[in-house]
């Protein structure tokens, strides 16, 4: 499995904090920070996700000079594939959990090991079969330590979710 | 602050209006923040013609880091020990959210003292759109 570099930036912090609505100072005012318990800045608790902007191959990004998904001229830049779409319904998060053995930091250099977890299936009314896969990302720091477990459970779907 | 066991107990609730009306904008903002452009949160041609959604919707790990800001404002900055959810139904663009975290334990490991909290995030109609479980650090 991949093992992707992930730098904490002070920056990419505050903008991530801004983009879930918490203007909490912690994750932006170094002096404010600097006087708390903490003593720093720290990252929001579900920061760790935005990995993916250090992911070289992340399927969620456009890449340079490649196909993309989205719509352009026409609803899709991309001819139908299993992969992209399955019966229309796609991949969607089902589950995500984090344990915390400490909270990021601005200047933290996390060396990220990916490995696949159990995969189930399920019958949903709403959706057809539902199938589900589990991804552990395990997050180290500059010093080797673990810092945080992410399990993450995505889940293809045999349609679109009624509403 | 982190807070201490005595002034919790089992079933103590704290309930926030996290956001009203979301807008289409937070949801590209998200997007740029976390580096998930997936077209279903920002691409209304691609999800209504392309993936057969009735329009776009929010990230999962959107309503996952709103509902954090509940956590946080309780349990204080640097606190948590652990955060998971289940993503039970969308979030579309209008939606108000509201979140209620309530005390499930109040416990001791290896000389550590922790709060349990389960968490519900629901939308104006009451419908629950993201459920789960933190535990938080927290003085004797």
């Amino acid at each position: 499995m991949p093992t992707d570099r992930f730098p904490v930036e002070a920056s990419h912090i505050m903008m991530f904090a801004r983009s879930v609505g918490d203007d909490n100072p912690i994750y932006h005012d170094a002096e404010h920070a600097a006087a708390t318990e903490t003593g720093h800045i720290i990252a929001p608790p579900t920061f760790p996700q935005a990995h993916a902007q250090f992911n070289p191959t992340y399927r969620l990004r456009p890449q340079v000079g490649k196909p993309w998904f989205g719509s352009g001229a026409t609803p899709t830049g991309v001819k139908k594939t299993s992969e992209v779409s399955s019966g229309g319904g796609g991949g969607l998060h089902a589950e995500q959990h984090f344990e915390y053995h400490r909270h990021l930091k601005p200047g933290d250099e996390l060396t990220l090991t990916v490995r696949s977890g159990e995969t189930w299936e399920k019958q949903s009314k709403r959706a057809g079969t539902l199938t589900f896969s589990e991804t552990i990302t395990e997050f180290r720091d500059q010093d080797g330590k673990l810092v945080i477990t992410a399990r993450g459970v995505g889940v293809r779907t045999e349609k679109p979710v009624e509403n | 602050m982190t807070l201490s066991a005595s002034e919790l107990s089992i079933g103590q609730a704290r309930t926030a209006v996290l956001v009203e009306d979301l807008k289409r904008t937070q949801l590209v903002q998200y997007a740029g923040a976390s580096g998930d452009y997936n077209p279903l949160h920002h691409d209304e041609l691609y999800t209504r013609e392309v993936a057969g959604y009735p329009g776009v919707f929010a990230h999962g790990m959107l309503t996952m880091g709103i509902t954090g800001k509940l956590l946080t404002d309780w349990v204080g900055d640097g606190n948590l020990a652990n955060y998971g959810v289940r993503f039970v139904n969308q979030v579309w663009p209008g939606d108000t959210l509201t979140g209620t975290a309530e005390v499930t334990a109040i416990r001791e490991e290896n000389g550590e003292h922790f709060v349990d909290l389960s968490i519900t995030t629901t939308n104006q109609d009451g419908a629950p759109v993201v459920t789960g479980t933190a535990t938080a650090h927290i003085n004797a």
